[in-house]
């Protein structure tokens, strides 16, 4: 380790009395902790997979990459989703070669094993070439991911077969999940098309970056002179919330914004119609889940951490996010739009409207965050001169605010721990 | 511009006159004259880059698209990579607009349908990326000359992971 790297075998310095809390740059640049967190964080938390609207007729699939695996995402025909391993028990290669799809099985093109939806070998040329017992114990069928569950309709996998329970771990943050699930009076939908973009940046500065409020007024000054510009778009609302610590390592900033929101906050540029169909929208909230909560619902904005790599934003739309580490300074990014199941064709245009002026990297915002995190990245070239991130922000704070670092601090503390768990065969 | 109208007003409309227009909006964007090129499109103008996943047929109201501006929101656009505050653009890139294998589709009253290949460059940082595709135009004659009425550009890419972000007009 470098000088200045970290102290004491900690990575942070987490010092509430004086003031201090900072976390090493190594941890962005080292391949031997970016080796440590595959082991350490990736490989023992439950990471998302994908959402069971993606899966929804039986002999759907779709294929991922999680955390450097190559995984099948499915529903079998009997209704059942699952997460296999997508490679042949033969020699190895893909079974399943598009990215998504509906079959009933999956066939290896090699030597033309055939696997069923449910992943069962049910076809091997030369059958009687190989033992009578072959595959009897279900050996060659396709490998199942460890683990898979799921908590409202999210799917996670974890590939600790010994790791806690889903519901255990989600802990404080499922009351978050509710919050943006509970929207769709018939349940969330992905909506069709994935943004799929890299950040030549450690993927942790994007969890930072993501349920960071600190940062909009100077990153984001263009997209606030495009809202100040936009006759009708802002609602008479201020900006106020705080950040929250949810156990685990999840976190999350809630606020007021004065922003369009489809569910549910009106704006003129929306017309009387919409402002109508916003107050439908809100009595359906407030008889199903009583006033403060409907309120709630529609009129605060939430940016959630799952962690270590889940971002749900419910902003001015929803977006899902993960993002895996492809080396220190490079991260892969997969983005989702997600909507209320049976929304209006209106809020629906309006919805994906509003998702484009402000994320994705064709958007006003994102294209500045990925410059961000990636002068970051190449300021930590300064790493032996300069050694530690300042995360102090609101630390002297009872109640910290969205622009204060509170909700950083606490996926800080869970790597920290995480990573420097003394393993059995170090 | 002149040029073109006079000709838009006096025959069909050839290759010819698209792929003049279309190399002098590829000189616009390499040059950062982006408020020349805003005033190429018509007032209900569309511009798009559908995300690489999404439906042939998609459109911006059912799918995530990665750019969809109405006319009012191209203008910000250009706003926005007019300033010092746009971050990902500041300083500049340097951009190169290939435009290649151009084609009348079709033509409907003053509407034509033309499609071009296109590679464009853009060097930032010490690093070049390169995005190529396709771009569908619906382009209307008008006593003005040539206007953009749509520019969909649809990527032949499975994803932009080499090229992170769209941060340019491709």
């Amino acid at each position: 380790m470098a000088q200045n790297g970290p102290a004491n075998g900690q990575f942070i310095i987490d010092n509430k009395d004086a003031g201090v809390f900072k976390v090493s740059r190594q941890a962005f640049v080292d391949d031997t902790i970016l080796a440590q967190e595959k082991r350490k964080v990736f490989d023992r938390c439950w990471l998302y997979v994908g959402h069971e609207s993606e899966v929804a007729k039986n002999g759907d699939f779709v294929t991922r990459n999680i955390a450097d695996r190559n995984l099948i995402f499915n529903r079998d025909r009997g209704g059942k989703v699952n997460v296999f391993y997508n490679t042949c028990t033969h020699r190895g290669a893909f079974v399943c070669r598009e990215k998504e799809g509906n079959s009933r099985r999956f066939q290896c093109f090699y030597h033309g094993w055939v696997f069923s939806d449910e992943g069962n070998l049910i076809e091997v040329p030369g059958r009687d070439s190989y033992c009578a017992h072959f595959n009897e114990d279900g050996s060659s069928n396709l490998a199942r991911v460890e683990r898979l569950d799921s908590y409202r309709g999210l799917y996670f996998i974890n590939f600790d077969k010994n790791a806690g329970s889903l519901h255990d771990y989600l802990g404080g943050v499922r009351e978050y999940i509710d919050l943006v699930v509970d929207q769709g009076e018939a349940g969330m939908e992905i909506v069709g098309g994935t943004q799929q973009y890299s950040i030549n940046a450690n993927w942790k500065l994007l969890t930072e970056n993501s349920i960071d409020g600190y940062h909009a007024a100077t990153t984001h000054a263009t997209y606030m002179d495009y809202l100040a510009n936009t006759a009708g778009s802002l609602a008479a609302v201020g900006m106020g919330g705080g950040g929250r610590q949810l156990g685990n390592g999840h976190a999350a900033i809630e606020y007021s914004a004065p922003w369009g929101r489809p569910v549910a906050q009106w704006v003129p540029a929306w017309g009387d119609q919409g402002k109508k169909d916003i107050e439908d929208i809100k009595a359906f909230l407030t008889e199903k889940y009583g006033q403060e909560r409907a309120e709630r619902i529609a009129s605060m904005n939430r940016n959630i951490l799952v962690f270590p790599n889940l971002v749900i934003n419910d902003i001015m739309a929803i977006t899902f996010r993960t993002f895996f580490p492809q080396a220190p300074g490079k991260m892969h990014v997969n983005a989702w739009a997600v909507a209320p199941i049976g929304e209006s064709e209106a809020f629906r245009e309006r919805r994906l409207f509003n998702f484009l002026e402000f994320l994705g990297p064709g958007g006003f915002a994102t294209p500045d965050d990925i410059e961000a995190l990636e002068m970051c990245q190449r300021g930590y070239k300064n790493v032996e001169a300069v050694g530690w991130n300042d995360i102090s922000k609101g630390v002297i704070r009872d109640q910290p605010g969205t622009n204060d670092e509170l909700q950083m601090r606490a996926f800080w503390r869970q790597w920290n721990a995480l990573m420097t768990v003394q393993e059995a065969a170090e | 511009m002149s040029q073109t109208a006079k000709i838009a007003n006096v025959r069909e409309l050839s290759r010819h006159d698209f792929e003049d227009f279309l190399y002098e909006e590829a000189a616009m964007l390499d040059e950062w004259r982006l408020n020349d090129w805003l005033d190429l499109f018509t007032d209900d103008a569309q511009y798009m880059v559908p995300s690489t996943n999404c439906a042939e047929d998609a459109t911006p109201a059912n799918a995530l698209f990665y750019i969809a501006d109405n006319r009012f929101r191209l203008g910000e656009r250009v706003v926005r990579l007019s300033k010092k505050t746009a971050h990902a653009e500041w300083p500049r890139s340097k951009t190169r607009h290939m435009v290649h294998n151009v084609r009348i589709r079709s033509v409907e009253g003053d509407e034509y349908a033309v499609t071009c290949n296109f590679v464009t460059y853009r060097t930032k940082n010490d690093q070049t990326e390169t995005y190529l595709g396709h771009h569908e135009y619906k382009i209307v004659s008008s006593p003005d000359g040539l206007r953009i009425r749509e520019k969909k550009s649809v990527l032949d890419l499975d994803t932009i992971r080499q090229q992170g972000k769209i941060s340019i007009i491709i």
